[in-house]
């Protein structure tokens, strides 16, 4: 009875599968595979050249490109992105000490609401407090930036590739899509999911910032330095976690060889298996 | 157990080898159990934005003699309180040897501050917030602050007089940032 | 019921003596998974999975139950509460990085315990109701990792439970009041995610009773075993432990090194990167997949885009995915062959491998976007998966000629087995 029943549900759906699957593979020969500007012009995201610091096991954050990356978002990209999840307290972990953090905070307007008045009132910043919220009324939505470089595939390659992939539409687009001309006041940049970013090219000229350290503000180093800033928003906790895994993986090799031996003497006399 | 199946046909040596290798199996497991307590138990410590809780800066130019506010110090209440000469006069009178916790108003004010008696709201005894600060509380048998909770007497000086509570009212680290600003914590 | 050659329980110190005349807890462990119970010693480690699924359950517990202490289930600040964790609690990266992980262990372990259980009939009499509780098991974890995903209210938290709902949708008449009582709105919200938080606590522990539920049900026949033939004399088996206690335990220090290296050095590569941006009602990501245990079951629900009979297409997609696991709750009555394990079932086995092989490319496909050519493949891997369970099987297994069984578990393991066969003439 199960079996005859059974029976009959799997051809049941076999046959409203099929019937999808005949009226969509007529649809699939009149409009043949989708094609897309997307697919056609979309490019995967790539490492700078020699990568960043923080790649692979044993990579790790540095400190003195991280604080040029803090100078870039400071300077260029904290005009329209938030920074909420970071603490002014956190910047200790890329290298500054108490007084400098105290100076840093202290440069912001932190609002607070005041129910006795019902106003919006601000102080300075503190060490304790977060990055404040940024108020942006141009067109397009600047997301916040601490999780970015978790929240989009790619990664800190990603940032770098799309703030160094700003670039004129190539003329065989236009020639293919000619509906898919960028509009106007969005910008053209092939790492973008759909190609057109609301964000104007934020890194536009060498020497935009001037690195009290030094290294030469190109616009590739800057693109560096900021996407792994961003990195280390995301994941202030990522040295910890590479160094905290090497001693859990060494410690289980050792145990688990330990019980591998174990096991092998327990079962010596029942060979056999 | 253990022991019936490792005992085989070898005696002496090898047993005694294939024994260790089981017990150091078994201990690593327990170091390795061990360790991960470490982490599930540390959690519940304070989180670093709870240590990195700010200090408070309060405008203290309201306050008049004989008048008191409370603040807020590690979510916790702080009394300022603007001490009048009487009630000065009045905690310097005291013999500090007759103390339970032995302490003079000179010593639990700033020099040249003696009226700003700021001292944490939170009664020694188990915690609740004595009353004296607000406006129309009562102050207690000594003037200073009172505990409805189990009974404890402070002081002008808020040093505990009767009662449950071991301790005075503990004084927190703060500053004068101004005349008129004092900065807790 | 166990084997009449099973060792008994003998306390020796006093005190345990005078606890089992109180509390025979001791001896209930020692039956349960002590010396007390006699096992098939040609276990191969396919069978590890079992434990290794039961470790997984306890990972997921404890981390769990420790990330509640933290997070806040409140639409407003359940996001950053999330973030809280990770970045300021002791140690909170680490255990949540362990929750998030441990889910997808826990899954890998249990469709390898699922595909074990597939291969060696390890559903069939007498042990149908060992599987009964199993397929129950499976659908609670279903249940709890889909809550669990929508609690830290990123947009694939939101999206999802917005979809995952919509199926309810789907039931005529009826569907949308069900859909609106599931969320408590009308949309995802904080009635929503509260009542998820809620239930996300709850169901590992019905899960943990079930599990008590599947092993007492397993103790009662004892464990299958690779060849399928059942227990005939002591020389069939070796008791618990220490034999399987010491390869269940370097078997779990073999997975803990991979669960670790994932946890510590590629924690979100499972993930989904929209999942680190707050949930938006406003605006849905351009490619929404659940997690990827989801894949093969999101699958069949895409499979179905055109109305049949007078079946909307969303209907059939809903209840061809409901369909595509409760079929298991009548695997042991849709294969009838008396033999068990695929290793002797020379047809049956080539299917198997077209299960699995089907399985793995509607996994791939659900995690694909909704687009030509994955329909068309999912299609025709959907209607294979209907076919095998519903159809191929009751014929399979009436039509085939198994090959030849070894007598005993023993004559497999060592070539005779003198004992039974001594047995077997008296």
């Amino acid at each position: 009875m199960i079996r005859i029943f059974s029976f009959l549900a799997g051809l049941f759906f076999a046959a409203a599968l099929a019937w999808s699957l005949v009226l969509g593979t007529i649809g699939l020969s009149h409009d043949g595979l989708p094609h897309t500007v997307e697919k056609a012009f979309h490019e995967h995201p790539h490492a700078p050249a020699g990568g960043f610091s923080f790649d692979g096991g044993f990579g790790k954050f540095d400190n003195a490109q991280l604080q040029r990356g803090f100078q870039v978002y400071s300077e260029v990209c904290s005009n329209c992105h938030a920074l909420r999840q970071v603490a002014y307290r956190d910047l200790a972990a890329i290298g500054y000490n108490e007084a400098e953090i105290k100076a840093i905070a202290a440069k912001a307007q932190i609002p607070v609401y005041d129910p006795k008045t019902g106003e919006v009132k601000s102080h300075k910043g503190l060490a304790a407090d977060h990055f404040p919220p940024v108020v942006y009324a141009g067109q397009g939505n600047p997301p916040d930036l601490s999780l970015v470089a978790k929240a989009r595939h790619g990664g800190s390659d990603y940032i770098y590739s799309l703030l160094t992939g700003y670039t004129n539409q190539p003329a065989e687009l236009l020639k293919k899509f000619p509906e898919a001309k960028t509009p106007d006041g969005l910008h053209y940049n092939p790492y973008f999911a759909n190609l057109n970013i609301a964000m104007p090219p934020p890194l536009t000229s060498d020497g935009q910032v001037t690195y009290s350290d030094g290294t030469k503000a190109t616009v590739d180093q800057m693109a560096q330095d900021v996407a792994a800033f961003l990195m280390w928003t995301a994941e202030p906790k990522l040295d910890k976690r590479k160094q905290t895994g090497w001693t859990v993986l060494g410690f289980l090799l050792f145990a688990t060889v330990l019980g591998y031996m174990s096991y092998r003497n327990i079962w010596a006399e029942k060979k056999g298996h | 157990m253990a022991d019936e199946a490792v005992i085989g046909t070898e005696q002496g040596e090898g047993v005694r080898r294939r024994d260790f290798i089981n017990i150091a199996a078994v201990s690593a497991a327990g170091v390795g159990g061990l360790s991960v307590l470490y982490p599930l138990i540390s959690q519940m410590a304070p989180s670093a934005d709870v240590l990195a809780e700010s200090s408070t800066e309060v405008d203290i130019s309201a306050i008049k003699p004989g008048q008191a506010i409370k603040g807020m110090f590690r979510k916790q209440p702080v009394f300022i309180r603007n001490l009048t000469p009487a009630e000065i006069a009045a905690a310097n009178k005291v013999d500090v040897g007759s103390l339970r916790d032995p302490e003079t108003l000179d010593q639990r004010t700033k020099p040249g501050k003696a009226n700003w008696l700021i001292t944490m709201g939170v009664c020694t005894h188990l915690g609740c917030v004595p009353l004296g600060a607000g406006e129309g509380e009562t102050k207690g048998e000594f003037g200073g602050y009172f505990c409805p909770c189990h009974g404890s007497q402070y002081d002008t000086a808020a040093r505990i007089r009767k009662g449950p509570a071991p301790k005075n009212l503990e004084v927190p680290p703060y500053e004068f940032t101004s005349d008129t600003v004092v900065k807790i914590g | 019921m166990s084997f009449p050659w099973a060792n008994d329980y003998k306390p020796s110190h006093p005190f345990m003596v005078w606890m089992d005349e109180k509390l025979p807890l001791p001896r209930f462990v020692y039956n349960a998974v002590g010396g007390g119970y006699p096992v098939p010693r040609n276990l191969n480690y396919w069978w590890n999975f079992g434990f290794l699924a039961l470790i997984c359950l306890g990972i997921q517990i404890v981390t769990g139950v420790i990330l509640a202490m933290h997070y806040a289930a409140n639409q407003g600040v359940a996001f950053d509460s999330v973030e809280h964790i990770m970045r300021d609690v002791n140690w909170g990266w680490m255990l949540r990085y362990a929750h998030a992980n441990g889910a997808s262990a826990f899954f890998v372990v249990i469709y390898i315990h699922i595909f074990r259980g597939f291969f060696f009939g390890s559903y069939k009499a007498p042990r149908e109701m060992v599987w009964l509780l199993g397929v129950v098991i499976f659908l609670l974890m279903m249940a709890t990792a889909f809550m669990g995903y929508v609690l830290p209210w990123g947009q694939m938290s939101f999206w999802g439970a917005k979809v995952i709902t919509g199926l309810f949708g789907a039931i005529p008449l009826v569907g949308e009041p069900i859909q609106h009582w599931l969320l408590g709105g009308f949309a995802p919200d904080n009635a929503a995610l509260n009542r998820f938080f809620s239930l996300h606590f709850l169901l590992p522990f019905v899960i943990v009773g079930v599990v008590v539920l599947h092993i007492w049900a397993l103790h009662i026949p004892g464990s299958s075993n690779p060849t399928g033939v059942e227990v005939k004399t002591e020389s069939d088996t070796v008791p618990f432990y220490p034999y399987f206690i010491a390869k269940d335990g370097w078997a779990a220090g073999a997975f803990l090194l991979a669960y670790c290296a994932m946890v510590f050095f590629f924690p979100n590569a499972l993930g989904h990167p929209d999942n680190y941006i707050p949930a938006n009602p406003m605006q849905t990501p351009a490619h929404i997949v659940p997690e990827w245990y989801f894949w093969p079951f999101y699958a069949i629900l895409r499979a179905f885009t055109q109305d049949f009979l007078i079946f909307p297409a969303k209907l059939m997609g809903v209840l061809a995915m409901f369909s595509a696991i409760l079929v298991w709750f009548l695997l042991p009555w849709l294969d009838r062959s008396p033999v068990r394990s695929a290793r002797y079932r020379p047809l049956y086995r080539k299917f198997f491998y077209a299960l699995l092989v089907d399985a793995a490319v509607l996994g791939y496909c659900g995690g694909s976007p909704a687009e030509e050519p994955f329909v068309i493949i999912s299609q025709i891997a959907a209607m294979y998966y209907f076919l095998h369970f519903l159809v191929i099987l009751p014929i399979v297994s009436s039509i085939e000629k198994p090959d030849p069984l070894p007598y005993s578990i023993t004559e497999a393991v060592l070539g005779a087995d003198d004992h039974a066969a001594l047995a077997a003439k008296a």
